[in-house]
């Protein structure tokens, strides 16, 4: 019994790191209707600078994060003005074609810098701390990924809700004609979005890299779990992203408890019978 | 004056099918004046043009971006080694049957994917193929994770001699392609194409004149879902080997497949075999280059679809008017053609 209340508690906080992965990919749906297939590539990509800076200065991975997320929020500002914006428009194929090409060129830049072979974020002793929680042993990492997560999705509801940033961002995904109309420069705030969501980026692949060891070519995986606890939670809701990450994360771990092999399979399964038996998701936003 | 007549055949499309005719002849007697590995590459150009022929019409016509095409190609050359191995089919039967099964796989599958829509759709496609992929790699039968060859056997029963089991796969990629082209040629021909070819322009506007959208477009993905396991099963047919992660490739089996399509120009029917016959040009001359040539190859797909969104034919198409499968009606006041739909 002891054994499924702690697959059940591993799911849940791993589903933090599943939050981190999908706020990004949400945020910039909710303001831009972009569906960035590179995505887990810029995960990745941001775990690759992370182990870059650790290497070269020598620091600790969350202090990395200080050069991580301004250069994963320059590129994602860069990657919108410069590529994106041209790509966007009442088409859907352009965006998806141009960031699935952008996928491409990530994984194999990788590939050419780093090679092919796992690297891991050292964490020290974070990695393997843990506390004891009702005679759980839970660990410090797994619990503070998820208190990241909770963190930073309260953040960016407050961006979003309450700042005039955020306002602008509304007022975009509302509608880009008329914001246009009351001086707001569409393509500065997608390029804002982008970087605002490279930044959470940053943070999921800081994470992903203390947590697991990771290579150019686990990208996609990400991705689907990133789309995976969006639409479990249902489209443009925030916290309903970390209800589906957390779902994704216990379907998962469940799975992997009942036979190793299942892990995975368990995580799409549960996408599936959601999308089946609710296909806007469990918490879709409601329109006030 | 006399009454305008309409024709969808024009001078450039005859002789572009005489020509095609020639070629195809030509291609059909490589056994007889081509080496083993001219041979090789031109099956694996077939099975690739095939695949690019299919996705096509699914994203091009159908609009049906799916980024999860792989799931047909693993799911058929699994059926191929499942099919030959534990039912004792004849591969060729085999290939054929697991076309028929995986049109019966696809109807569920779509009526769960298509409740995401446009670029949600695309990715819900990747997770149904990492489905196939994970349940595929539980099945130790067939290899588990690890993978399988097929037994001597059976590749023996194809032809007891190598070159006449070269010669044979050749002709049954060759013959793909054949019928992958032909079956989307007569079905964009007939009343379903036009409904097609009606919601490519616009999906208000068709569904206003009365089509069944989703109807459509589900008769066009259980379609692709056949031919592309029919294509899967030559593929490893090709390879004699299999395993979850080279069956079930996002690279191998989309990603160039979807390069393929927007270099040579997405919803023509030309478009796919200028963009194979580049694709393999690029490929043969840096392939050397490794992930360089990958990087590129995403980088000329970026600029097309920024710069030429309908690709090289759509360009050559806009300069000189021409159409070489003849699909649109061309109306014709007193000899001067004008393009129709």
């Amino acid at each position: 019994m002891i054994e499924w209340v702690n697959a059940l508690v591993q799911g849940v906080l791993l589903g933090g790191l599943y939050a981190l992965f999908a706020a990004g990919l949400s945020l910039i749906f909710g303001v831009m209707r972009l569906v960035n297939i590179a995505h887990g590539d810029l995960i990745v990509l941001a775990a690759y600078i992370g182990l870059s800076t650790t290497m070269v200065l020598g620091v600790h991975p969350f202090v990395a994060l200080l050069i991580v997320m301004p250069v994963m929020a320059a590129i994602g500002y860069a990657l919108q003005r410069g590529l994106l914006n041209q790509a966007l428009g009442d088409d859907i194929l352009p965006p998806l074609l141009v960031t699935f090409g952008l996928s491409v060129i990530i994984q194999n830049a990788l590939l050419e810098g780093y090679s092919a072979d796992p690297q891991k974020l050292n964490g020290g002793v974070i990695e393997t701390a843990s506390i004891s929680l009702g005679g759980l042993a839970v660990g410090i990492l797994p619990l503070l990924t998820f208190a990241i997560a909770v963190a930073v999705i309260a953040v960016l509801q407050w961006v979003f809700y309450s700042t005039g940033l955020g306002r602008g961002f509304r007022a975009v995904s509302d509608n880009q004609e008329i914001a246009q109309l009351m001086g707001l420069n569409k393509a500065h705030v997608f390029g804002l979005a982008m970087a605002l969501a490279l930044a959470v980026t940053a943070i999921a692949g800081i994470l992903l890299g203390v947590r697991t060891s990771f290579d150019p070519a686990i990208g996609g995986g990400r991705l689907i779990f990133g789309f995976e606890a969006v639409i479990i939670g249902g489209l443009g809701n925030l916290w309903g992203t970390l209800a589906g990450g957390v779902i994704l994360g216990v379907a998962q771990t469940l799975g992997a408890k009942i036979d190793p092999g299942w892990q995975l399979l368990a995580g799409h399964v549960a996408f599936l019978v959601v999308l089946a038996v609710r296909p806007n998701g469990l918490f879709p936003r409601v329109e006030h | 004056m006399s009454a305008p007549a309409v024709t969808r055949a024009t001078r450039a499309s005859r002789i572009a099918m005489l020509v095609a005719a020639l070629v195809l002849a030509m291609l059909a007697l490589a056994p007889w004046w081509a080496g083993r590995a001219d041979m090789r590459l031109m099956g694996e150009i077939y099975l690739y043009l095939s695949l690019a022929c299919l996705w096509n019409l699914m994203a091009g016509y159908a609009g049906l971006v799916s980024v999860g095409q792989q799931a047909y190609v693993g799911f058929g050359g699994y059926m191929l080694f499942a099919l030959t191995v534990f039912g004792g089919l004849h591969p060729i039967a085999a290939i054929a049957a697991a076309g028929g099964l995986a049109a019966a796989v696809s109807v569920p599958v779509a009526t769960l994917i298509f409740r995401l829509k446009g670029a949600y759709f695309a990715i819900g496609t990747w997770v149904a193929a990492e489905v196939f992929r994970l349940s595929f790699a539980q099945v130790s039968a067939l290899g588990g994770g690890s993978g399988s060859s097929l037994p001597v056997g059976i590749v023996r029963s194809l032809s007891s001699s190598r070159s006449g089991r070269e010669a044979l796969s050749y002709w049954l990629a060759l013959g793909a392609a054949v019928v992958v082209i032909g079956t989307i040629y007569l079905f964009l021909r007939s009343r379903r194409g036009l409904a097609l070819t009606a919601i490519r322009d616009s999906e208000a506007a068709a569904s206003g004149l009365g089509i069944d959208i989703w109807r459509t477009k589900l008769e066009v993905y259980v379609v692709t879902s056949a031919l592309t396991a029919v294509v899967g099963g030559l593929i490893f047919l090709q390879k004699l080997r299999i395993s979850p992660d080279a069956a079930f490739s996002v690279n191998d089996w989309t990603a160039f497949v979807i390069f393929i399509v927007v270099i040579g120009g997405i919803g023509t029917l030309e478009g796919p075999i200028i963009g194979t016959l580049v694709f393999f040009a690029i490929r043969e001359t840096l392939a050397d280059f490794g992930t360089i040539y990958l990087m590129i190859l995403g980088a000329v797909a970026i600029v097309v679809m920024l710069k030429a969104p309908k690709g090289i034919w759509g360009l050559i198409r806009d300069r000189y008017d021409l159409e070489l499968f003849p699909l649109s009606y061309r109306v014709h006041y007193e000899g001067k053609g004008r393009k129709g739909s």
